[in-house]
């Protein structure tokens, strides 16, 4: 599997996607800047967390209008993986690549603790090594991931199999006590319609490795890496 | 010309902003204090001198840019300099 990484100004966690990546897939990712609009020969494009421009304006919009996501999104028509990891998830929906919104914490708070993410959509290439109603422990570090869609869009999402993953308590409850953040319907992250751009909150490459606490979030890397290798 | 954009969260949108203002203002003792909203002001000097051009320019930076229309709605307004 061929990854890059996108960054932006304020971006802060893309060392630890590229440890994430090149543990799966044993290769080191290629950084790619802002300006850039090459990504010819990738398999899959990251958008890390942090927080790009200082969240000016909103969440992820001003990186959302960088000359580099018209080539993610032309990257991703033509075939090509993204995964966006909280301020990437914010980013892709900024782009249109994903829908709704993300809106501020339900409770207001800035939300730096474990979660626990049930598998609401197995067979992709993104959960090749996670099954359907797995549960797995990931980081949450964030003030603005309560997630959003009008009622119409909800139904889509969850009608069309496109909820990739719900808070839920470590048995896999979906309760509103797992729900942090207080996202609609207990949405963790969704999927595009083609199934190959996936977004989501937490950090699952935040926990890749025993010395860092559990090797937890390993299987989305390794599953997708068994999916795209070349 | 100077256009004003105002960006508010649309109705039914949950404003955590808005609400903590709003506890605020009553826990200094005003009294009477309804639903409070938050939103933004983002005013734009403009190279033009027609007001009905400005204006439409305006409308499009706030739909491509300004206000996420998911869940901001937005009003223009257009001034002379």
């Amino acid at each position: 599997m061929r990854a890059g990484i996108v960054l932006f100004p304020g971006i802060n966690r893309e060392r630890d996607m590229a440890l994430a990546l090149r543990r799966a897939s044993g290769r080191a990712p290629r950084m790619i800047w802002h300006h850039e609009t090459d990504l010819a020969g990738l398999d899959l494009v990251v958008l890390p967390g942090g927080f790009s421009y200082g969240d000016y304006l909103r969440c992820g919009a001003m990186a959302a209008r960088s000359p580099v996501m018209r080539a993610v999104a032309d990257f991703a028509a033509a075939g090509g993986y993204v995964l966006g990891v909280c301020n990437g998830f914010q980013i892709l929906i900024e782009a249109g690549m994903l829908p709704g919104a993300l809106l501020r914490n339900a409770g207001l708070r800035f939300l730096a603790r474990d979660c626990h993410l049930r598998v609401a959509r197995a067979g992709t290439a993104f959960t090749r090594h996670l099954a359907q109603g797995a549960v797995f422990r990931a980081p949450m570090a964030h003030g603005d991931g309560n997630y959003f869609a009008d009622e119409a869009t909800l139904e889509r999402l969850e009608g069309e199999g496109l909820v990739a993953f719900h808070y839920a308590t470590p048995a896999g409850q979906v309760v509103p006590e797992a729900n942090f953040n207080g996202s609609a319907r207990a949405i963790a992250g969704i999927y595009a319609p083609s199934l190959r751009v996936l977004g989501l909150m937490p950090h699952p490459e935040d926990l890749i490795d025993p010395l860092l606490g559990g090797e937890d979030g390993l299987p989305l890397f390794t599953g997708l890496n068994a999916a795209l290798a070349a | 010309m100077k256009a004003i954009v105002t960006v508010m969260l649309k109705d039914g949108v949950l404003d955590p902003q808005g609400r903590a203002i709003g506890q605020a203002l009553r826990g200094l003792g005003f009294a009477g204090v309804g639903l409070v909203r938050a939103g933004k002001v983002i005013e734009i000097e403009l190279a033009e001198h027609d007001p009905e051009k400005a204006r439409t320019t305006a409308n499009e930076m706030a739909r491509r840019l300004l206000a996420n229309t998911v869940i901001e709605r937005f009003s223009v307004r257009i001034e002379e300099n």
